[in-house]
């Protein structure tokens, strides 16, 4: 388990329920209903009966899979399905060791339940952490089969093997079906015996790295496939909120709901009492149809008095986070190694530049929405989150209610992207409902989604380099501030700096890199003022969304200052040695495989050959978000500029990544290009910014993301490893922006410090 | 007020007001979930649908202007859900999350009515109107020119 899930396990006690790390438990088999079920012990649990702890459910059911007697083989997915094949990934871990055939797999998504343990779906983590206690829950099952059926074939097992859910011994087979009917797989097997299990050569493996049809996409092809939006219970009403001019603080003095009255379906307004202060200021507009909660808000006036962030703009907030880097008593020196003042102060020279990125909404295709009732004493909230242990303590909260008197429906997410880590959403659904005692199905607009969104903090950050007589990189500091997701949402994760201040992992990611660059200094700051204007969101990458940016720009200035080209300049850097070497078995090769990636996508992308006119390319390469799981991504951007108008076209985006093991070849492929087009829509298509307290740009008549027209030629190069699995869904996602603006340089010689780039910053640039 | 039309081939009465969008019309009145909300301002394109054959954003077509006509959502266009357009979904993997799916299937059905055999710069003016957020764009342009292949394939055979 990685470094900030166990952060997760160590300290969110309130989120958490005696959940151990999957490393210190056994292992069960033992029947239940018609199959057998499959899954890890609890710790501390006799193993003497396995049948009676599985079908008391007293297994830690994070991973566990049952064997029905028609060869029905059902994996259970605690994982968000939110576009990624999540499950169909996850499946084939177990499948492969089981030895399973694939057409009798299908996959359960499980609703929230306190023997479920921690559901959180993101910071690409899923494969990785599920690689090995999956691997090892398919050799178990595997070995159970192989003896059973050894049994009934009336052979020594060691004639036997196992492939496409059948048990051989020469001419002689017997399928796991008849296995399950006719024997009895019952095990226990300790922690140590599941260490010793054995897990197949890479050589071997049969699904893993090979081509599949990922199981959810058939019904999202036809309309059957279910998201919260299509949530439904007999005699709900629906709700739109009447969202407050600012995001905490406000108060409503008064409703005025007279013109709405006349509108066909309408019920009444709540306002709702919120003693989470989730959703401070809310109303919600009842109603028998959306279109009539819809139609009466617009009738319906409030008079609030707004909260004190109602006049803060997105220079305001920059201007503090300006202000804060300045200070250098503030924040949390996350690396500090070597003198690195004296370096500064010794240096032949140095280079030190400022990089902005504005706000930017998750924009996910399906509005926020929740449905919530209570029935038979259990409160039903049915709604697509990706992190359903975040929320659950605070609906309990909200709903004066146990933890254990909530269950949170799992459903398809219409996009998450990390807007749905932050379950915020389900809160005023609850409230109304448990307000009017029946069933609510609340729907945001698109309008309120993105004024309620938890948007993608603008950020400040400075970047300094000290470089010798002879031109060597011999010092280098990096200082970043924006609003803090995790300060917010989630402080029980905040670990400690160098110099005891906390700080938000997830929102410096990304600049821990693994260039040699001397006495290094990396310095995170929490922006206030942000934090308290709005709820920072975790969006696809985070932190290395804007870290990356302004890293990856300065290293290209770097370059430039050095007389070097880009790609050779960063090489000379990125040297596997000390810190950066890279350790077993997460970061095997360290640098170098950075390096690799560099040099591979130098070859596809043709870099180096002559271009014509304002006509530019530019490289940007990332470890991706935690040293603790590399995934080593390189792009090179090619961009044509119009000089007469400023405009950046994207014509060509080169990718290499490295993730280690591809358990899902196509879906992973799948993640790149998405990945990749978001990076790009960031820096040069979408983008808004804080006006009076809120996002200025509501809807696609002024937030433009990237279109099919606007998709340039892509080339992706998937390095073949056999490393450690590790995270694909966001990396590439962080190196498409600095790659563009590095080609903008290289194609009309001007610089562009700030993302998104307009047209207008363009010409900017070349009238400064 | 009643309004009368044709779903996916059957005659439906509808009891909502006039300005009820087509798409909450068939959505929370009917029960049909396969057309999706997105933006309610037309520019998604994740609740398309056809109209008498064309394709139409029902978010912002109120139902009293379809009295009377056509109407074919994601849930109709083939009965088996074996239209070329999904198979060629599911041949290219198109899908991420899904969500804006049954909008694009809709958009590139009416498309391929328009142009049976497009060029790259066709799919995109077209489909340009049609937002993926997860950005599956290669792959929904890669889908619909199988699709346009393999239904041309199917008139000459035919």
């Amino acid at each position: 388990m990685g470094k900030f899930s166990k952060y997760i396990e160590a300290q969110g006690s309130d989120i958490v329920d005696d959940t151990p790390t999957l490393s210190r438990r056994g292992f069960l088999i033992g029947a239940a209903g018609a199959g057998f079920t499959l899954a890890f012990a609890r710790s501390g649990l006799a193993m003497a009966t396995p049948s009676e702890a599985v079908s008391t459910g007293a297994f830690e059911p994070t991973i566990w899979y049952q064997i029905y007697p028609d060869g029905h083989i059902v994996i259970n997915i605690a994982e968000a399905e939110m576009g990624q094949h999540v499950g169909t990934a996850l499946a084939r871990i177990v499948a492969d060791e089981l030895e399973a055939d694939w057409a009798q797999v299908t996959l359960n998504h499980v609703d929230t339940d306190p023997k479920w343990g921690v559901m959180v779906t993101g910071g690409s983590w899923s494969v990785w952490q599920n690689f090995t206690p999956m691997s090892h829950a398919g050799a178990a099952g595997r070995i159970a089969l192989i003896e059973e059926g050894a049994k009934l074939l009336g052979v020594p097992k060691s004639q036997c093997q196992a492939r496409n859910s059948r048990v051989m011994a020469g001419d002689r087979s017997i399928s796991y079906g008849e296995i399950v009917s006719k024997g009895d797989i019952s095990r226990s097997y300790s922690e140590d015996e599941l260490k010793k299990m054995p897990v197949k050569e890479p050589s071997q493996r049969r699904l893993i790295g090979k081509q599949a049809h990922a199981l959810d996409i058939p019904d999202k092809t036809n309309g059957t496939s279910t998201y919260g939006l299509d949530a439904h219970v007999d005699g709900m009403v629906y709700a739109r909120p009447l969202v407050p001019p600012t995001r905490y603080g406000s108060k409503i003095n008064s409703i005025d709901d007279s013109d709405a009255k006349s509108v066909e379906g309408y019920i009444k307004t709540l306002t709702l009492d919120d003693p989470t202060g989730t959703v401070p200021g809310w109303g919600m507009v009842i109603a028998t149809s959306f279109h009539a909660a819809n139609t009466a808000a617009k009738k319906i006036k409030v008079d609030w008095t707004p909260g004190k962030t109602a006049n803060v703009s997105e220079q305001d907030v920059l201007d503090h986070g300006h202000d804060l880097i300045k200070d250098s008593s503030k924040g949390a020196l996350v690396v500090d190694e070597g003198n690195v003042s004296d370096v500064f102060a010794n240096a032949a020279s140095t280079l030190e530049q400022d990089y902005v990125t504005h706000s930017v909404l998750h924009f996910q295709l399906e509005p926020v929405n929740a449905l919530a009732f209570q029935k038979d004493g259990i409160w039903e909230i049915h709604t697509g989150n990706q992190w359903q242990s975040l929320i659950m303590p605070t609906l309990a909260k909200a709903l004066g209610v146990d933890k254990d008197k909530i269950i949170m429906r799992t459903y398809m997410l219409g996009g998450g992207f990390g807007r749905r880590l932050n379950g915020d959403y389900a809160v005023p659904a609850a409230l109304a409902s448990k307000m009017l005692g029946k069933p609510v199905k609340m729907v945001l607009t698109r309008e309120d989604d993105s004024l309620f969104d938890s948007l993608r903090s603008p950020s400040n950050q400075k970047l300094r380099m000290a470089f010798d007589d002879n031109g060597q990189v011999i010092g280098m500091e990096h200082h970043a501030t924006a609003g803090w997701p995790t300060q917010v949402m989630a402080p029980f994760f905040l670990p400690k700096a160098t110099n005891g201040e906390k700080y938000d992992p997830f929102s410096i990611q990304g600049a821990n890199h693994w260039y040699s660059v001397g006495a290094q200094r990396l310095r995170a700051i929490s922006n206030d003022l942000a934090n308290d204007t709005f709820r920072p969101g975790w969006l696809r990458s985070v932190g290395s969304g804007w870290v990356n940016w302004a890293l990856e720009s300065f290293m290209d200035e770097a370059a430039r200052k050095a007389g070097q080209d880009p790609i050779e300049f960063r090489l000379g850097l990125l040297k596997a040695e000390g810190k950066n070497a890279g350790s077993a078995p997460n970061s095997v090769g360290g640098a170098s495989r950075q390096a690799h990636v560099l040099k591979r996508v130098r070859e596809l992308s043709g870099w180096g050959q002559s271009l014509p006119d304002n006509v530019g390319m530019g490289v940007a390469t990332s470890y991706g978000q935690e040293r603790d799981m590399p995934t080593w991504s390189a792009c090179v951007a090619r961009v044509k500029v119009d000089k007469s108008n400023g405009r950046v076209t994207l014509e060509r985006l080169s990718l290499v990544v490295d993730a280690g093991t591809i358990v899902h070849p196509d879906g992973a492929l799948a993640q790149i290009q998405g990945s990749a087009l978001w990076g790009a829509s960031m820096a040069i298509h979408e983008g808004t910014e804080l006006e009076n307290g809120r996002v200025r740009d509501t809807n696609l008549n002024h937030y433009t993301p990237l279109r099919m027209r606007d998709v340039p030629q892509m080339d992706i190069e998937v390095v073949d490893s056999t490393e450690t699995a590790v995270g694909l869904g966001e990396p590439a996602t962080t190196v498409v922006g600095p790659a563009i603006a590095n080609a903008i340089e290289d194609a009309i010689g001007v610089r562009v410090r700030a993302i998104p780039i307009r047209p207008q910053d363009v010409l900017d640039a070349l009238k400064a | 007020m009643t309004t009368k039309f044709t779903l996916n081939g059957q005659p439906v009465t509808v009891d909502v007001a006039d300005d009820t969008p087509l798409l909450w019309t068939i959505r929370d009145e009917i029960g049909l979930t396969g057309t999706k909300f997105g933006c309610g301002i037309g520019m998604c394109g994740a609740c398309t649908v056809h109209v008498n054959g064309r394709a139409t954003r029902s978010c912002i077509t109120p139902v009293s202007a379809i009295s009377g006509a056509n109407i074919t959502t994601i849930e109709g266009l083939d009965p088996e859900g074996n239209h070329p357009l999904q198979k060629a979904w599911i041949k290219t993997q198109t899908p991420q999350c899904g969500y804006c799916q049954s909008g694009q299937i809709m958009q590139a059905a009416a498309m391929l009515k328009d142009f049976p055999d497009p060029d790259d710069e066709q799919i995109d003016s077209v489909m340009s109107g049609n937002l993926c957020r997860c950005m599956a764009y290669v792959r929904i342009r890669e889908a619909i020119k199988i699709a346009a292949s393999d239904m041309k394939e199917g008139a000459s055979n035919g």
